[in-house]
């Protein structure tokens, strides 16, 4: 495990040979016997909602794997094209349903450049608070959801949902929902916060070092979690570069690529952050670049706490509804908790989008489960899924 | 038949437990309802979050949730049932044992909810299958769905043995099994189970008409 200290202003400096793409070696069965085919979900614990893989597996070997989509299909894109921006704002909350703030972001970033709308001082910490806090409870359940396919069932849950309760308090004293915020607009954020929301920030800020450490604690040299964790799911750093892999599970591979860093979207070349890059590309990595990931948004949550100035939380000009952009195209992307989420617009001069369209990082990332997946044992691959971190309603959208 | 309350506690000073089978009955299914993992999307998290300590599930004997249908005694329809999904959730429900019940939580499970407008999305789960209680919210909180297993227990607490208000097992004419939509041409077929759905039925055709559209 190793921690950039200083990131390359774009990670793609020393680009990896596309020569170099060993995708694993295609797996026969060895002859005795026949091939079992196993249908995995859409009704299965381990698929975090409803997602079918259809298995080949010989004995307990995976021969073939292929996902199967669409069981959560929920016409987004359809839907974009016959509303205006505004009303878009919170079918995006649940894309992906544990980040419903980043997703805000996104999307307002993602109109803000195709109106060309500033962004005042405040609302930009505002977001980055509300961002990071955003990473921290989502990286805590998915490591909880994690640990509880290899069989730990309910504990390691339960103390990241203790600590995800006291955030989603916080979102809802500030948005009013505990899930589903809506919170962020074009050119702001919707309310302000008061002084009494930002002392509870600090408050809760301030006791994550102590859970992550707890959490930690019971978990990082866990001997049944590393047996089961190192060497399983390899993601070689060649493939996931060019699977379009983004993410933890990319800096678990050992390439440093976080978009906070290569596009200083918001204010986030203001802050002190390391990107903590994984050497070996295994479950183990992937799960240790959360637990540091974690630390540094903490160290980024003190910072933006401490400067955050006073101010208008709105653009005095900014419009948030009714309004008709000119003909164009914009792509906003951040770095949301499981990759690069985008939202690619293009307006036709209408009160809405003409088409949009989402990038999310869950289906990306999931392109790779069948290269991770052959040759292990099934059981492995309930961890190997478990551990690219999906949550269904952005894979299917 | 009831016992009269008043002998009932002068008994029980005496170390006399008087019930009845079918407040015992009912005691012990209302006591430890088993529901069935099965997420379906953004409520299935908040139904996670009500399990866990804080809102603490277990306190009304609902935690052990069962991945198995065959071992469950509850489903509760957390999210979007889309028309790919349909048919899965109709024949999980089949493969429940009886007595069963079904929960739909959030705006999805009972109407489609945000996403109604979509070509791919149910309208309501109630449809094909029986619903007992209906939780609105995008998402409910988990207080909500707290509320809708105390329902719940007090809709099993009324059912008794014989007559009218016997529960659909101890009923030899109520279907046990539901039909299971395929994916038509253009939509479910079929599109609602009317057993369950109560649509009005234009006359001599058998399609079922939207109310909002006849009127
Ligand atoms: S009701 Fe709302 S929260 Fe629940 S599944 Fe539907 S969109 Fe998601």
């Amino acid at each position: 495990m190793k921690v950039a200290e200083t990131s390359p202003g774009f990670a793609f400096e020393k680009a990896p040979e596309a020569e170099g793409w060993n995708r694993p070696p295609v797996i026969e069965p060895d002859g005795e016997g026949e091939l079992l085919e196993v249908s995995m979900g859409p009704h299965h614990p381990s698929t975090h909602g409803v997602f079918r893989m259809d298995v080949a597996l010989d004995g307990e070997r995976v021969i073939r794997l292929k996902p199967v989509f669409g069981y959560l299909h929920r016409n987004h894109e359809q839907i974009a094209e016959t509303t205006s921006y505004l009303s878009m704002m919170p079918y995006t909350d649940r894309l992906d349903y544990f980040c419903s703030l980043s997703n805000n972001w996104a999307y307002a970033l993602a109109v803000e450049k195709l109106v060309g709308q500033a962004v005042p001082e405040r609302a930009e910490y505002i977001r980055v608070i509300l961002a990071e806090l955003t990473r921290v409870q989502n990286h805590a359940s998915a490591i909880g959801f994690l640990i509880q396919e290899m069989g730990a069932s309910g504990t390691p849950l339960m103390y990241a949902f203790k600590e995800r309760e006291k955030i989603l308090d916080l979102f809802e004293s500030l948005t009013g929902s505990r899930m589903m915020c809506n919170y962020m607009r074009f050119g702001g954020c919707r309310v302000d916060t008061s002084a009494a929301w930002l002392e509870a920030t600090r408050k809760v800020v301030a006791g994550l070092p102590h859970f992550i450490d707890e959490y930690e604690a019971l978990l990082s040299e866990n001997e049944i979690l590393m047996a089961r964790c190192q060497g399983v799911g390899v993601l070689k750093p060649e493939l996931a570069v060019n699977a379009g892999i983004t993410g933890p599970m990319l800096r678990a591979s050992g390439v440093n690529y976080d978009i906070r860093r290569v596009d200083h979207y918001g204010i986030y070349d203001r802050f002190k952050f390391r990107v903590p890059l994984g050497e070996h590309g295994d479950i183990y990595d992937r799960y240790m670049v959360r637990v540091l990931e974690m630390r540094e948004s903490i160290k980024i949550l003190e910072q933006a706490l401490k400067e955050i100035p006073s101010g208008p939380v709105m653009d005095a000009k900014a419009k948030i509804r009714g309004f008709r952009p000119k003909p164009g195209e914009a792509y906003g992307r951040i770095e949301a908790p499981k990759g690069e989420l985008g939202f690619y617009l293009i307006s036709d001069g209408g009160n809405g989008p003409y088409r949009f369209r989402v990038r999310p990082p869950s289906l990306i990332n999931l392109t790779v489960l069948e290269d991770m997946c052959l040759g292990h044992n099934v059981a492995d691959v309930v961890l190997i899924f478990g551990s690219v971190d999906i949550v269904l309603g952005e894979v299917d959208r | 038949m009831a016992v009269d309350k008043e002998l009932k506690i002068e008994l029980g000073k005496q170390g006399v437990f008087v019930t009845t089978i079918e407040e015992l009955y009912n005691w012990g299914r209302r006591s430890s309802i088993w529901p069935m993992q099965f997420g379906l999307a953004c409520c299935a998290i908040e139904m996670i979050a009500t399990t866990m300590a804080r809102y603490d599930l277990a306190r009304f004997g609902a935690e052990v949730f069962r991945p198995s249908p065959r071992q469950a005694d509850l489903m509760i329809i957390s999210g979007t049932v889309t028309k790919k999904m349909a048919p899965q959730v109709v024949r999980l429900y089949n493969q429940m044992a009886e007595p069963r019940y079904v929960i739909a939580m959030g705006a999805c499970a009972i109407s489609g909810g945000p996403f109604k407008q979509g070509y791919n999305v149910l309208k309501g789960i109630d449809r094909y299958i029986p619903v007992d209680v209906h939780i609105p919210g995008c998402p409910p909180r988990p207080e909500a769905l707290l509320q809708a297993f105390m329902t719940l227990q007090k809709k099993i607490d009324g059912q008794s043995l014989t007559g009218e208000n016997r529960p659909r097992h101890l009923n030899a004419d109520a279907p046990g099994e539901f039909p299971v939509p395929v994916q038509g041409e253009h939509d479910l077929e079929p599109p609602a189970n009317h057993l369950v759905w109560p649509l009005p039925v234009k006359q001599g055709t058998g399609n079922c008409v939207q109310g909002s559209e006849k009127q």
